[in-house]
């Protein structure tokens, strides 16, 4: 009995694969006449504001998408939010729940084995922020301290490698989300919290004191940020592509940079003040949907 | 069976390559297995001390809650179990992480792991508590009675009347209980206790193999809830005493 229900229960585990099959969105698209749209409860790049509300530079960015979409297919999609986490975001893709994640997943080789990215719209910074007063000013200075990062992000193996390759030696402790890290930095649990430029400036800038707080350092990573769609399909990413294209060419999405980054913005309306990095730039200047480990090499 | 890779394992946590050995060599240097084995230890550690912490503690209130002629010792155990059992447990953790310590100064220095150790353990304690009472409730007046006409003080009629008897008859909920605090101890992941459940977020999400982490994970759980529950119940029939309490637990005299 007992064996047959781990039989059954490994099956329909397994079972979940079966959807990743190569299909045409676009054709989906336009029979079921909706999209479903991966968004983040709260990442830098697509946040909610309560009440099924979810906005973002990569959500308006997605919805920028739709609108060429609706061109396509000639038809006007209704738009599903989709709210997605990082553990459930691939599974999610590959099996159709989403049709279009534009949340904050990096694009590396690992998931390009599960599922596509469309180009590159914003390529983020791993760095490190800390006490105005610690005295830190880089990776070296870390010797012996405490460094906070966020449970399930691409930090923490960052963080590893870079210990090792500079033979430095800290404690991590890693926070169960990014609250939590900026708390344990906030408390002086930890002495520096090493993670995405975005993610650390928004913290920094809802903190009760953002004076008390600075990105220093060197850059430890480069992540590309990107949409993620369904892997096979082709007409499907050439769409999606070519929007995001038309939008970098146009100027707009310039624009939504602008009012996602450098302007107040809801729901405290405060600005995250982190200008466009030169790495963002060289993605718009030349679009393209190169891995993680394609910027990272050593 | 879809694309299973427990090779994935075997990798190293830095590099992504595969290690010979399967282990690695120690230091910074090892592989998912050896990470997942040590988040394991962790989870043992504090759900081993927190039952430990527990039992004492829980003995101690749920005694206290059923001694004769000292109301305010009485009170005091009621208030122990009310305070403890109506918080839930995760706002307790960050109470203890987050609040004492800005209240108790001296508490600052405390490691997290001690703090989240008395969450868990004073938590449990509540529960322990009122099973000792319902324990010691459930047995006849005529015992404690008896052992006051042979002339027992209260501390000796405690030891060798009732907590024997009311040990025993609390037994299977002590059993789920011990189980329990396994399975809770995955909320330290919420202060930074590299747990299992916190290993199982940040390795599939490194490596992109959810479900093999998943089911790795899925395995120790199981495995140290079994074990308990196996070595408590072995315990259980050592002390069981024929004709007493039988083996339903119904509480014969």
């Amino acid at each position: 009995m007992k064996k047959h229900l781990l039989v059954m229960a490994i099956a329909a585990i397994g079972a979940t694969g079966v959807y990743a099959q190569a299909n045409d969105t676009l054709a989906k698209l336009k029979t079921s006449g909706n999209i479903s749209l991966g968004v983040r409860d709260s990442s830098a790049l697509s946040f909610t504001l309560g009440n099924g509300k979810y906005v973002g530079f990569h959500t308006e960015m997605a919805e920028r998408i739709v609108d060429d979409l609706n061109k396509a297919t000639g038809k006007t999609l209704a738009i599903t939010y989709t709210p997605v986490t990082s553990q459930n975001r691939i599974p999610l893709v590959q099996n159709g729940t989403v049709d279009l994640e534009c949340g904050s997943t990096t694009n590396n080789m690992a998931r390009q084995k599960d599922v596509a990215f469309a180009v590159t719209t914003y390529m983020e910074e791993v760095r490190i922020a800390t006490k105005a007063n610690s005295g830190i000013a880089g990776i070296k200075d870390l010797n012996g301290k405490t460094v906070a990062t966020t449970t399930g992000t691409t930090s923490v193996q960052t963080l590893r490698r870079n210990e090792r390759s500079s033979g430095i030696d800290f404690k991590e402790v890693m926070g169960k989300d990014h609250a939590d890290s900026f708390l344990l930095l906030e408390s002086g649990r930890a002495d520096a919290f090493v993670m995405d430029g975005s993610i650390l400036a928004a913290n920094i800038s809802k903190s009760k004191s953002p004076a008390d707080f600075k990105i220093v350092g060197e850059v430890l990573s480069v992540e590309p940020i990107a949409c993620m769609i369904r892997k096979d399909d082709p007409a499907f990413k050439t769409a999606v592509d070519n929007s995001i294209k038309r939008q970098i060419a146009d100027g707009s999405l310039a624009k939504l940079y602008d009012k996602w980054f450098m302007q107040p913005i809801p729901p405290a309306n405060v600005k995250i003040g982190l200008p466009m990095s030169d790495a963002t730039k060289a993605a718009w200047a030349n679009p393209n949907d190169k891995p993680m480990e394609a910027f990272n090499s050593k | 069976m879809a694309n299973w890779d427990w090779q994935v394992f075997c990798k190293d946590t830095i590099d992504g390559e595969v290690l010979a050995n399967c282990w690695g060599s120690g230091g910074k240097d090892i592989s998912y297995l050896h990470w997942m084995i040590e988040a394991w230890g962790w989870t043992v550690a504090v759900s081993l001390v927190g039952l430990v912490i527990a039992l004492v503690v829980g003995s101690l209130v749920g005694v206290m809650r059923t001694l004769p002629n000292s109301p305010w010792l009485v009170r005091l155990g009621n208030a122990w179990v009310e305070l403890f059992r109506n918080i839930p447990l995760l706002v307790q953790v960050f109470l203890w992480y987050f609040v004492l310590p800005k209240m108790i100064p001296a508490m600052k220095g405390f490691p997290p792991f001690v703090l989240v150790v008395c969450a868990l353990g004073f938590f449990t304690s509540a529960r322990i508590a009122e099973q000792v009472r319902s324990g010691i409730q459930a047995l006849p007046r005529g015992q404690r009675y008896a052992a006051s006409a042979v002339g027992f003080t209260t501390f000796q009629s405690y030891r060798y009347v009732i907590l024997p008897m009311a040990y025993r008859i609390i037994f299977p909920p002590l059993i789920s209980e011990s189980m329990n605090i396994f399975k809770n101890s995955a909320v330290a992941f919420a202060v930074s206790i590299p747990v299992l459940a916190q290993f199982y977020l940040q390795a599939g999400e490194e490596t992109g193999a959810q479900v093999e982490m998943f089911v790795g994970v899925t395995a120790l759980y199981i495995i140290s809830a079994l074990t308990v529950n196996r070595i408590m119940t072995a315990i259980e029939k050592r002390l069981r005493i024929p004709g007493f309490v039988a083996a339903g637990g119904t509480g014969g005299h």
